[in-house]
This record gives C-alpha cells, structure tokens and sequence, in this order.
C-alpha cells in the first residue's frame, strides 16, 4: 500500500520534475557555462569583468526598484490598514477594485500610461486646455518608477492586507485600553506583527521592480536602460550572448541574497 | 433563625468587614468613610443592528468595590462592560466617572483598564515588555519601569518571567499578565471581561482568590462580567443581575441570595422552587393548597404574587407531620446532600437534605416561615422555578458556555 502510493506520488510528480529540469535547471547551467565561456567555448573571465561597464546600469536599476518598492510601501500599508478596517463586505469589494487593474495586461497597461503621460498625451491635453503649461514626463527616470508603482502596487496591498485582516481585534482594543492613541495602535502593534506581510509585500514589489525592461522602454523613452533592458538587447545579438548571461547569473545572485536578507528579517520577528 | 436576627448579623458582619477593610488599608481615622461614586451609568441604551442590547441601565459603581455583573449570555453585560471602558458609546445616557460625564473620552484616555477574556496579549513581545506597554508610552525612566513591572510580576506571581515568549505560556500564566498588564498604570477602575472563562475549574478556583486578593491589596475598583454564579457569588462586593438588556436587582451576594425580586434571578441565583401563591394578609401566604407563616408583608390582600423555596431550606418530615405531602420520584446523592425531587400536587420541588429517601416514598415537608420568600409577579412568572423537566444534564450544557454574549 505504502509502496503504491509512493509511486503513484512520483508519477504524479514526474510531469513537474521534467519541466523543472527542461525550463528551470537545464537554462540555468546554460546560463552559468555561457557566463564562463566566450564564443568559441572556451573558458574565460572576460564576461565577468565586462560588467564593470555596466555598473551604472545596475546602479539605476537598483535605485529605481528601491525607489518604487519604498514608495509603494508608503502607499500600501495604509491602504491595506484602511482596506481591513472595513467591514467585511466593503474589505471583498475594495480588494476586488484593486485588483481589477491586473486583469489587463501589463504591456496595455504600460501602454495606456504612455498615452497619457506622453508630450501629447491626456495629461497634457487637459493642461494645455487649461492653459497650465506642459509637463515633460516620458523618459524621466520618475516615470519609470511611477510606472513600477503603478504596475506593482496590487503586490504589495495584498499580503499586507491578508495580515492585518486576520490581526486579533482585541489586540488593537488592548492597546487603546493601555493608552495608545490610534496612531500609536499603529506604530506599536499592528507596524510589528504585520512585519512579514511588509517582507512579503517588499519581496514581490521588488523583485519584478528589479528586472522590468517593458516599463523602462516606453516610459523611460529610451534615454536609459535598465538591467532588464541591457540584458535584452544582448541576448538580441549573438555575439553578446556571454555578456547577457553573466549579467542575468550577478542579478540572480543579488535577488536571492536579498531574498535570503529579507527571510532572515522574519525569522528574527518570529522568534 | 429569625429573620430579624438574620438582618441583625449581616449588619454586624458588614460592620466588621468595613472595620477590617479600612484599618488594613487606609491607615489611620477613615474607618467609616463611605464610598464615593466612581462610575455612574444614567438611562444607557444601546442598539446592534436593530436589536436592543441596553435599555435604559442606570447603575452607581463605588469606588474600590468589587462589583460583578451577572446574566446569560446576551444579556447584555458585556456590552455595559464595553460601554464603560470606552470601545462602545451609548446610543442614549451618560457615562459619569468621578461625576463628570466622559461620553467622548476615547478609551485611552480613560483611567480604566481591562482584562480580555482570551488575554490579548501582545505576541511579538515578551512578559516584561506587555506589562511594561503603558508605561513605556507614558515614557517613564526604565529604572522605574523595571522596577514597577518587578513589583507587579510578584503581585501576580510570575517573577522570574519577564524574558519569557507570552505565547508559551499556560491560560493561567497568560491570565496574570494579562492582570498585570492591566494594573501596572494604576488604573482607578479594572475591567474584567469573563477572565476566568477559559480555565479549567480548579485554576479558576485558585484564580478566584487571587483575583479577589489582588482587588484588597490594591484598592482598585473591580467590573466583573460571568455568567457564573457561584463566582459571583464568593467574589462580589456587590451584583448586579441582568437579563434582557435590563438590570433585574443590585444588592450583596447575601441580598440576591435571600431576597431576590423576580423568578428570573431567583432562579439564576441557585436553585428555587417558584411556585404561584396568593398573599391573604401581612406575614401569611397560601400555596400549594396550605397557609403558611411568612416574615413578608406590604402586599395588597389577595395579591397573587410568586413564592420561592431555596430546596435546602425545605425539612423532610413523616407524612403526618409535613405541611405538605408529596411522592419522591428521584433522588441523586450529591455528596454533601441528597437532591431529592418531589411531586407535590403535580409541581415538582427540589429537596436538598443530608436524610435518605426511597424513591416512590411518601414524605412530608415542612418549611420554616422565614424559609418563604415573596416576589411580586413579573415578566417572568410562570417560566422558572418547577423542575419537572430537571436534568443534570440540561442544567450541565446550559452553564458550560464559555465565551461570552
């Protein structure tokens, strides 16, 4: 019996595993041996110190993701707080609203915000038939991060608030009871045992912030790149292929150790 | 005993627990100082969705009593609770403390702290750092922090404690940092909402005692919310009996007991046999087809009025001698006592009586005059009192609820 299911249970499995293997591990150790190699396939440094010259470019991108993660942080956790305090109907109802936006398309919705922050666009329509001037905003760096926020914010919202939803409602009435003033309820409570909704939120705000090259393209109109895009544009060109892959194996490697950084902030708060 | 005797001990005995209180514990030439006012509630009402939760409670709480309400769940005591320490506001009446109305005080600025009935302890920190939550906001030197949490785990007895992870600890060890937590800023009145509701029935017992011990020592006006009547009972100072969204009687432990207005807390307050009587004249009642000797009066001649029988006040005596006869139809042993049911005329009464009966025996009784206790008829006549439908079991189930209305 014990038998059986054990093999049942690796055949129900096996699909996975291939697809692991086939899309997950096998790009990996490309990844890895193209990162070593040079065109020819023989082992070199070469890709390696080619990334001093796209230092800047991770730079950008590591500020801008902070930039957006931070202010979708400031956005979200009020917006989650608010969100729970809401009775039950309304909390299903807002939720719903602010996850609308991600039934569409990340490339329409990308393109739609280019449609209205362009030179010509909505925005400055209505600006200019109020004889208010023009704002330049496509290919400013604030675009960019205005377009991470504006994709990325569901991300943030939801975790946060899954967790202050489910908080003890008696802890937060212990707390005025003891003398917190809402505020305080806030910073004292809810701030420190909601802490791995906000590592989750952060995680997956910055993650995808980190590796976009679509929003930087349109919004950003070309006038920089992020490691997203620089990663792209050498995987377009055969010769660069090597390049590309070091560049993807150092902002895997980033990823996960600020992944790693963030479980040990949880683990910490938990115990 | 008679009941002018009776009056005349409680009397003494109020005397002597006042001397003992005062001398204890405010020192010197306050002996006879009455209690001030501390919370006053005045006509509170209060609606949830179309239900009447409250209607028009008006209650006087002293200070540095322990006052315990006491109800059903439902009943609305925990919502008088909440009124009180400021997470409800009434939708009509005032909420006085110290005579100045505090309506629009929020809860934390309110001198008045709570105990939750699941402990509500604060999980991301530690013993010491829950009981020390007020005073770090009232941003005191640690030293004296450190040193007041101190005093307060001992009162509590969880010294040695402080580092410990709150979610490790037992219900009952949650239960007196909870305590702690709440007494540490000096409150002037403590909340407790049935905080002995989730403990097993001995650590309730020991905890029963703290509790009360704590309220002495500390001087602090206590609000206890139970259904459970024995607690209220042994704890109180005074109770404050609750049915219905209305208050049903305020008096001492002894008062409710003896004296209770209506069948309703009659029946709550232990055990009564309720039967229907007609008052012929003062100091004489007629039920169950006999005149008795009664100590009540200030009735309207043949007034029907609900008469109540505590079951060990009632003597088995020989047919012959009994005022009334009746067949036993059960008898439980109880350990102390007998509970011994009987069919008198087709009501069925309850007995408690240390002598033997066989079932199917027929005995008589005999009830002493001020064993009778007159109620003048109320809403709840008629709905209490007879235990025809008695069963250990029902009465198990109905008092097991532990979490509150």
């Amino acid at each position: 019996m014990e038998k059986t299911r054990k093999n049942l249970g690796r055949l129900i499995a096996a699909p996975h595993i291939l697809w692991s293997v086939l899309f997950i591990l096998a790009p990996l150790i490309f990844v890895v041996y193209y990162t070593f190699t040079d065109a020819y396939g023989t082992f070199t440094w070469e890709n390696i110190f080619a990334l001093k010259e796209h230092a800047n470019t991770f730079l950008i991108s590591v500020s801008l993701s902070v930039i957006a993660t931070f202010i979708c942080f400031l956005v979200g956790y009020p917006l989650a707080y608010l969100i729970a305090g809401y009775k039950e109907k309304s909390q299903k109802i807002m939720i719903t609203l602010l996850m609308l936006p991600m039934w569409t398309n990340l490339l329409i919705r990308t393109y739609s915000m280019m449609a209205i922050m362009d030179d010509g666009g909505f925005l400055n329509s209505i600006l200019g038939a109020l004889n208010l001037g023009k704002v330049h905003l496509i290919g400013t760096k604030g675009a960019v991060i205005f377009g991470m926020v504006y994709d990325f914010l569901p991300y943030m919202v939801l975790p946060i608030y899954t967790i202050i939803s489910k908080l003890d409602k008696n802890l937060l009435e212990a707390a005025r009871d003891l003398g917190c003033n809402p505020f305080q309820v806030l910073w004292k409570v809810v701030l420190p045992l909601s802490s791995g909704g906000i590592i989750s939120g952060i995680t997956m705000v910055f993650v995808p912030s980190i590796s976009t090259f679509y929003i930087s393209q349109k919004l950003g109109g070309g006038t920089f790149e992020l490691i997203g895009d620089t990663i792209e544009r050498q995987f377009q060109n055969v010769s660069t292929y090597n390049v590309g892959a070091a560049i993807s194996l150092v902002m895997m490697i980033l990823v996960l150790v600020s992944l790693a950084v963030m479980n040990r902030f949880t683990k910490e708060e938990a115990s | 005993m008679s009941p002018l005797g009776k009056r005349f001990l409680q009397a003494v005995c109020l005397r002597a627990y006042r001397f003992l209180f005062f001398s204890k514990f405010s020192g010197k030439g306050e002996a006879l100082v009455e209690h001030k006012k501390i919370i006053e509630l005045q006509n509170i009402s209060k609606e949830f969705e179309d239900e009447q939760v409250l209607s028009s409670i008006n209650l006087d709480i002293y200070d540095k009593q322990f006052v315990t309400l006491l109800g059903p769940s439902g009943c609305g005591k925990t919502t008088t609770l909440r009124i009180v320490g400021g997470f409800e506001t009434p939708d009509q009446g005032d909420v006085l403390f110290e005579g100045k109305r505090i309506n629009d005080v929020p809860a934390h600025k309110r001198s008045i702290n709570t105990v939750f009935q699941k402990y509500a302890l604060f999980p991301h920190l530690n013993v010491f750092e829950n009981v020390a939550f007020s005073l770090r906001l009232q941003k005191l030197p640690n030293a004296e922090i450190i040193k007041r949490v101190k005093e307060m785990l001992e009162l509590v007895a969880l010294k040695g404690f402080e580092r410990k992870n709150v979610t490790k600890l037992s219900g009952g060890q949650q239960q007196r940092v909870a305590i702690a937590r709440a007494l540490i800023s000096h409150p002037r009145v403590l909340l407790l909402d049935e905080p002995l509701g989730a403990l097993d029935l001995k650590l309730r017992k020991d905890m029963q005692n703290e509790l009360k011990k704590i309220q002495k020592q500390t001087g602090i006006t206590f609000i206890y919310v139970t259904h459970d009547q024995e607690e209220a009972l042994s704890m109180s100072d005074v109770v404050v009996v609750m049915a219905e969204g209305k208050i049903q009687q305020i008096g001492t432990p002894t008062d409710i007991y003896n004296e209770p207005v209506n069948a309703f807390v009659a029946d709550f307050i232990g055990e009564s046999n309720i039967v229907d009587g007609i008052m012929n004249e003062d100091y004489k009642v007629t039920f169950s087809g006999h005149t008795f000797q009664c100590v009540d009066k200030g009735f309207a001649p043949g007034e029907a009025v609900d008469v109540v029988v505590r079951p060990e006040d009632v003597d088995v005596v020989n047919v012959a001698d009994g005022m009334l006869q009746g067949t036993v139809t059960s008898v439980t042993f109880k350990g102390v006592h007998y509970e011994i049911i009987v069919d008198i005329g087709g009501f069925k009464w309850m007995i408690q009586s240390t002598d033997f009966v066989d079932v199917n025996a027929n005995i008589g009784i005999f009830i002493e005059p001020d064993a009778i206790h007159i109620m003048k008829k109320s809403e709840f006549s008629g709905q209490y009192g007879d235990y025809s439908t008695f069963s250990d079991e029902i009465e198990e189930l109905g008092n097991s609820e532990t979490v509150g209305d």
